[in-house]
C-alpha cells in the first residue's frame, strides 16, 4: 500500500502534506493536480507533517489536494541511449516533448525502448559475478558501452545464461543470474540508481597519477588538473567563467562529457547543442556531440531540480567510469545549486547560516566532489570523473560561503580576476592566485618527468617565480616612478608581461589558438623559458618597453599560426633575430 | 473585475501587514486572484486554512472586516493585435482613454521555454551607437541591461536605441517610471511615428509600489503573443528593474522572509531570471529581446541587484560620465555583450574583434598613464600617444551621441590606430594590418 497525503500549506514550491503512513527522507511523491501529476521530494518530515519540494510551478494547487508516496528517492534511469541526449534536471528527454513551452507534468523517457542495439556477450554461463561486473557490450555510437551487472544487486551471484550476441532493445533480458539463495533473477539492458547516492561497485579508489590535458595553456602548463581530480573556477559575471569551461569542455582528453547547465542562462546551453555536433573532438576526430551528454536545468526552470540536476549529473558520469571509461562532468554553475538550497531552506524556516545559506552547506558540497575520483574496478581496469565546477560568487569576493566551502573541497582553483578580463587578458585566470594542489603530489610529479620532461614542474615553478617577481617590480614602477627604479625592474616587469601575453593569454576565439597540445606547450615553455633566462642591455626603459613589445608581437603570431609551419618557423627566426639585436 | 456570483465573501481579516492580509477560507488556490476591500490581491501562502494574500496597492485603510473575494484565477491579459500602440496600467487596464482590448485570454508568468526548442540568436541588433555595435554588439534574442547611475540619460539611449532597432513590436514596461520620463517615452514614440508598434505597461512612481511586481509578467506575456504566435520580432524594454527589486524586498519582508546580502530576499536571482529568461529566438523567426535599466547606486556594481542580474543577462552596458571630453560614454571596461561573438566577423567585417580589443586595450593602456600623471610620474612618448588617443576614442566611438554604420566604426578605429601607434603596438593579426592599415 502507497502511503497517500493531503496538501496542508503551500509556499511558492514548498508544500506541506498530512500523510496517512510512513514516509522517508528524499522518497518521491505526486500531487495530483486536477489529473495532471506533479513530481515532489521529500525534504523534512515533522510528525505526520511532510514538506515537500515541487519540481514545477505550483500556481493553482490547493489545501486539500491529493498526494501519492512513491516509496523510492529520485532515480537515474541508466542505459546505452544517454550519450548525446538533451536531459532536463530530473532527466526527462527534452528533444522530445512536442510543445515549444514546457508543459507541468509532462515527464518523458530518458531513454529509447525501440533502439535495437548490438549486443555482444562478455560473461559466461557459470561465471561468478557481483554487482558492476561485465556481462556483455553494445556500441553506443564509438563508446564501448558495458552492460553490467545492476549496482543494486547484493552479494555473489552465478550466471546461469547471457543473450547471444545480437540486437536487442533495452528492455531485453540478456542474463539471467542465480543468487546465493538459490533465485534467478533477469537483467536487462538498462537499470536505476538513486541519484543522490554514489555509485560504488570498485575495488579502491587510489590518489589521482595521471594530467587531465585541457588544451588551455594557464591550466595545462601552469596548473594542471588531475584525471578524477576536482578544481573549479569562480570569478565575478562577465570573466569568462562559461568560455573558459566550455574551451575545457571542447578539448578535454576525456571519453565522454556531461555538462549539466545549472540554473544558467539558456542560450548557455543552445550554444552547445547548435555548435557540439560540429564541432571535431580534437582527440578522436568525431563530432563533440557523440561524446558529449548534456543536462540542463537553466535559471528560468523550477528550482528545485536544479539541485537534481548536479546529481543526475554525477550518476551518469559515475555509470560510465564504471565502464572503464574517463568522464569530465562539468557544472556551471553550483553557486545556483547552493542558492536552490538556501531558497528552501528560507521557506522551511530554518536557522540560518552565514548569507542565509543552509549551514550544512559545506558538508553537502564537499561530499558531493568527493564523489568525483580515479577508481580501479573489480576487474582491474581503470574509470575516472574528473569534475570541475564553477562558482559565481557575489559581488565578486570570494570571501562568501560557496566559494569558501568549495576551496576546501577542491584540489584545483582557477580565480578569474575581474581586472584581467576589463583588460581582456583571457583567460582571466590570474596566475598567482591559482593553484593545483596536484602539482605537489609525487605521482603527478613522476607522470609529468615522464611524460613532457624530467624537470618540467621545476620549470614551470621558475615560469611563476618571474610573473611574481613581475608584478612585484610593477607595483614598484607604479610607486616609485619609471625613472625612480632601477633597469632591472623595468626588464622583470616585461619579462613578465612576455609570459602573460604569449604563455597565459589565449585567444578562445581564433580556431588555431584556441586548442594548445601539451607538446606546443612545452615548446612554447622551452623557448620563453630561454628568453627570460637571458640577461639584456637597455638604454633607458622607453628602449626596453620597445624592445619587448616587439618580440610578444612576435611570439602572439607564432600563437595565431599553425605549430611548426612555414609562417610559425618565420616568426621564430624573426625572433632569433631579435634576440641577437641586443644582449651579450 | 466584477465578483461573479458564485463566489464565496469573507469578511473577517486575522492580520494585516503593509502589504499582506490573512485570513481563514478554504477552496483557495496558489497564486489566485482576489481583491480586499475593493483592491486586487494574490495568494502567496497557504498554511492550514489560514491564506495569506499580497495587495498590490497596499493595506492603508482596509478594516479587519474588508470583503475579500477570489476570483478563481492567477492574474491574466487579453492578448490581440488590439494591443498595438496602447497604453496599460500594471493590471492590463487601458490608462490612454481607449477602449478595453478584446482578445484570448492568458495567464501572466506562464512556462518556459523548453531549451531544446530554441535556435542560437544570430541576428545583429544595429543601434549606430559605437560604443554598442563595435565594442558591445547586440543580438536578437539577447537579453541585457543599462547599468547607470540615476543621473545618466539611460531612458533617452534606451529610446534611441528602441527606435533605430529594426523590429516589428517594441513594448515597454515602465516601473516606478516618474509621471515626466513616462510622457518623455510617449512622445518620442509620438513623434518618431512609431506608435502602431508600440505596446506600453506603465506603473508610475504616482502608484504603488507592489503594483510594479506585475508589470514585466504583463509584457513579456504580450512579448510571448507576438513573438511565439505571430513570429515577430520584439524588443522588450523594462526600466528601472532596481525598483522591481526593490518591491520584491518590501513583499519578502513583510512575509517575515530571511533577507539574504542587501536585504533582498533569497530568491531574487530566480525572480529575476524568470523575467529575463523570457528573451529567446524562436526557431520559426520570432524573437523576443529585452533590454533593460538597472540603476546603480554610485556605480557600485556588486551590489545584489547589479550583481545577481549580471549573472543572468547576456551581458550589460554601462553609461558613465567621461570627464576628460565630458561625453557620457558606454564603458568599455565594465560593458560585456556576450553574444557578440555570434555575429562579429560573421555579419560584421572579419576584422571586428580584433579591432575592437585593439582599441579597448590601448584605451587601457591610456587608463594607466594617466594613473601615472596624476600620481606624479613622467610620461613616456608611448603614455602620451595613449592619451591623445583616449580622448579622441571616447567623443569619436564611445559616446552614446554617435551613430553611424558599423563599417565606418572600424574605418574610424583603423585611422586612430594608424595615427596614434605603430603597427606592432596594436597586436592585431598581420593579415588584418595588410589589409585595412590606412595608406600613408
Amino acid at each position: 500500500m502507497k502511503t497517500t497525503g493531503k496538501v496542508t500549506g503551500i509556499v511558492s514550491n514548498l508544500v506541506t502534506v498530512q500523510v496517512d503512513g510512513p514516509v522517508a527522507e528524499n522518497e518521491l511523491c505526486y500531487i495530483d493536480f486536477g489529473g495532471t501529476r506533479l513530481m515532489a521530494e521529500v525534504i523534512k518530515v515533522n510528525k505526520d507533517r511532510a514538506s515537500v519540494q515541487v519540481f514545477e510551478s505550483t500556481r493553482g494547487l490547493k489545501n486539500g489536494d491529493t498526494v501519492e508516496f512513491e516509496g523510492k528517492m529520485l532515480e537515474a534511469t541508466l542505459g546505452p541511449g544517454l550519450l548525446s541526449s538533451v536531459y532536463d534536471g530530473l532527466q526527462n528527454d527534452l528533444t522530445t516533448m512536442k510543445e515549444t513551452f514546457l508543459q507541468r507534468g509532462e515527464y518523458t523517457d530518458p531513454l529509447n525502448h525501440e533502439k535495437l542495439w548490438d549486443f555482444v556477450p562478455i560473461a559466461k554461463a557459470g561465471d561468478k559475478v557481483i554487482a558492476a561486473d561485465w556481462l556483455g557490450e553494445v556500441k553506443e555510437g564509438w563508446l564501448p558501452h558495458k552492460i553490467m551487472v545492476p549496482f543494486s544487486f547484493k552479494g555473489e551471484y552465478t550466471v546461469k545464461k547471457v543473450a547471444e550476441a545480437g540486437q536487442y532493445n533495452i528492455d531485453t533480458v540478456i542474463a539471467v543470474l542465480t543468487g546465493e539463495d538459490g533465485e534467478d533473477v533477469d537483467v536487462t539492458m538498462t537499470q536505476k540508481w538513486p541519484v543522490k547516492v554514489a555509485i560504488k561497485g570498485y575495488q579502491e579508489k587510489p590518489r589521482p597519477f595521471k594530467i587531465m590535458e585541457t588544451g588551455v595553456r594557464v591550466i595545462d602548463t601552469f596548473n594542471p588538473i588531475a584525471e578524477g581530480g576536482t578544481g573549479f573556477i569562480p570569478g565575478p559575471f562577465g570573466c569568462g567563467k562559461t568560455v573558459l569551461q566550455h574551451a575545457i569542455a571542447k578539448q578535454g582528453e576525456a571519453d565522454l562529457i556531461v555538462m549539466a547547465a545549472c540554473g544558467e542562462r539558456a542560450n548557455e546551453v543552445v550554444e552547445i547543442f547548435t555548435e557540439f555536433p560540429e564541432l571535431i573532438d580534437p582527440h578522436t576526430g568525431r563530432h563533440l556531440m557523440e561524446r558529449t551528454t548534456i543536462i540542463c536545468n537553466t535559471s528560468n526552470m523550477p528550482v528545485a531540480a536544479r539541485e537534481a540536476s548536479v546529481y543526475t549529473a554525477m550518476t551518469i558520469c559515475e555509470y560510465y567510469r564504471a565502464m572503464g571509461l574517463r568522464c569530465l562532468l562539468l557544472a556551471d554553475s553550483t553557486s545556483r545549486w547552493a542558492q536552490a538550497l538556501r531558497e528552501m531552506s528560507n521557506r522551511m524556516e530554518e536557522l540560518p547560516g552565514a548569507d542565509a545559506f543552509p549551514v550544512d552547506l559545506s558538508a553537502i558540497i564537499s561530499n558531493f566532489y568527493a564523489r568525483a575520483g580515479v577508481v580501479v574496478l573489480n576487474n582491474g581496469k581503470t574509470g575516472a570523473v574528473t569534475f570541475i565546477g564553477t562558482v559565481s560568487p557575489a559581488g565578486g569576493n570570494l570571501k562568501e560561503p560557496v566559494t569558501e566551502s568549495t576551496k576546501k573541497a577542491a584540489r584545483c582553483f582557477y580565480a578569474l580576476e575581474q581586472n584581467r578580463a576589463d583588460q581582456k587578458r583571457y583567460p582571466a585566470v590570474n596566475p598567482i592566485d591559482s593553484y593545483s594542489k596536484y602539482l605537489e603530489y609525487p605521482e603527478i610529479r613522476e607522470f609529468l618527468d615522464r611524460t613532457v620532461e624530467p624537470g618540467w614542474v621545476d620549470k614551470v615553478n621558475a615560469l611563476k617565480v618571474l610573473v611574481r617577481r613581475g608584478k612585484e617590480a610593477n607595483d614598484q614602477i607604479n610607486i616609485l616612478g619609471d625613472d625612480g627604479v632601477p633597469m632591472s625592474y623595468h626588464e622583470a616587469f616585461w619579462k613578465s608581461e612576455l609570459i602573460d601575453f604569449a604563455l597565459l593569454q589565449q585567444d578562445g576565439f581564433d580556431p588555431i589558438d584556441c586548442l594548445c597540445p601539451m607538446e606546443r606547450q612545452k615548446y612554447m615553455a622551452d623557448l620563453i623559458t630561454d628568453i627570460c633566462g637571458r640577461d639584456y642591455i637597455f638604454d633607458d626603459y622607453e628602449e626596453c618597453r620597445e624592445w619587448f613589445k616587439e618580440l610578444i608581437n612576435l611570439l602572439r603570431q607564432m600563437n595565431y599560426n599553425t605549430f611548426k609551419g612555414e609562417a610559425f618557423l618565420n616568426y621564430q627566426h624573426e625572433i632569433s633575430k631579435h634576440l641577437e639585436s641586443n644582449g651579450k | 473585475m466584477a465578483n461573479k456570483a458564485y463566489q464565496k465573501v469573507y469578511t473577517q481579516l486575522d492580520a494585516i501587514t503593509k502589504a499582506t492580509v490573512s485570513l481563514k477560507a478554504t477552496g483557495v488556490t496558489n497564486d489566485e486572484l482576489a481583491t480586499v476591500g475593493g483592491r486586487l490581491a494574490q495568494v502567496v501562502k497557504t498554511k492550514g486554512d489560514i491564506i495569506t494574500l499580497q495587495v498590490f496597492a497596499g493595506t492603508e485603510g482596509i478594516p479587519t472586516n474588508a470583503e475579500v473575494a477570489f476570483m478563481g484565477n492567477p492574474p491574466v491579459i487579453r492578448v490581440s493585435e488590439q494591443l498595438s500602440g496602447r497604453f496599460f496600467n500594471a493590471y492590463g487596464q487601458p490608462i490612454d482613454g481607449g477602449p478595453e482590448v478584446d482578445g484570448e485570454v492568458r495567464q501572466i508568468g506562464g512556462p518556459s521555454v523548453n531549451p531544446y526548442k530554441r535556435r542560437q540568436p544570430s541576428e545583429l541588433i544595429p543601434t549606430g551607437i559605437a560604443g554598442i555595435d563595435l565594442n558591445n554588439t547586440l543580438v536578437s534574442g539577447q537579453k541585457i541591461p543599462f547599468f547607470a547611475d540615476p543621473d545618466q540619460p539611460y531612458n533617452q539611449v534606451m529610446a534611441d536605441v528602441a527606435l533605430r532597432a529594426d523590429v516589428d513590436k517594441i513594448i515597454l514596461g515602465g516601473m516606478g517610471l516618474s509621471n515626466d520620463d513616462y510622457l518623455f517615452f510617449r512622445h518620442a514614440f509620438e513623434d518618431a511615428g512609431a506608435l502602431e508598434k508600440i505596446v506600453s505597461f506603465v506603473n508610475t512612481t504616482e502608484e504603488p509600489p507592489v503594483e510594479r511586481l506585475l508589470i514585466p509578467d504583463m509584457a513579456l506575456t504580450a512579448a510571448e503573443y507576438f513573438a511565439a504566435d505571430r513570429n515577430e520580432k520584439v524588443l522588450v524594454l523594462l526600466t528601472d528593474m532596481t525598483l522591481y527589486a526593490d518591491a520584491l524586498s518590501i513583499v519578502s519582508n513583510r512575509m517575515d522572509q530571511i533577507p539574504s546580502k542587501d536585504s533582498m530576499p533569497g530568491s531574487l536571482y530566480s525572480d529575476l531570471a524568470k523575467i529575463y529568461e523570457k528573451a529567446v529566438q524562436f526557431p520559426e523567426g520570432g524573437s523576443i529581446t529585452i533590454i533593460a535599466v538597472t540603476t546603480l547606486n554610485d556605480g557600485d556594481i556588486t551590489h545584489a541587484i547589479p550583481d545577481n542580474t549580471g549573472y543572468i543577462t547576456e551581458g550589460q552596458l554601462f553609461l558613465r560620465a567621461d570627464t576628460d571630453t565630458g561625453k557620457v560614454i558606454v564603458d568599455p571596461f565594465r560593458s560585456l555583450s556576450r553574444l557578440k561573438q555570434l555575429v562579429q566577423g560573421k555579419k560584421t567585417r572579419e576584422d571586428h574583434s580584433q579591432v575592437m580589443n585593439a582599441g579597448v586595450r590601448l584605451y587601457a593602456d591610456a587608463q594607466n598613464a594617466k594613473t601615472k600623471m596624476e600620481n606624479g610620474f613622467d610620461l613616456s612618448d608611448y603614455d602620451l600617444r595613449c592619451l591623445d588617443y583616449a580622448k579622441e576614442y571616447a567623443v569619436r566611438l564611445l559616446s552614446i551621441d554617435v551613430n553611424i554604420k558599423i563599417d565606418e566604426m572600424l574605418d574610424t578605429a583603423w585611422e586612430l590606430f594608424a595615427k596614434y601607434f605603430s603597427k606592432a603596438e596594436t597586436g592585431i593579426k598581420q593579415a588584418f594590418i595588410d589589409k585595412y592599415w590606412p595608406a600613408e
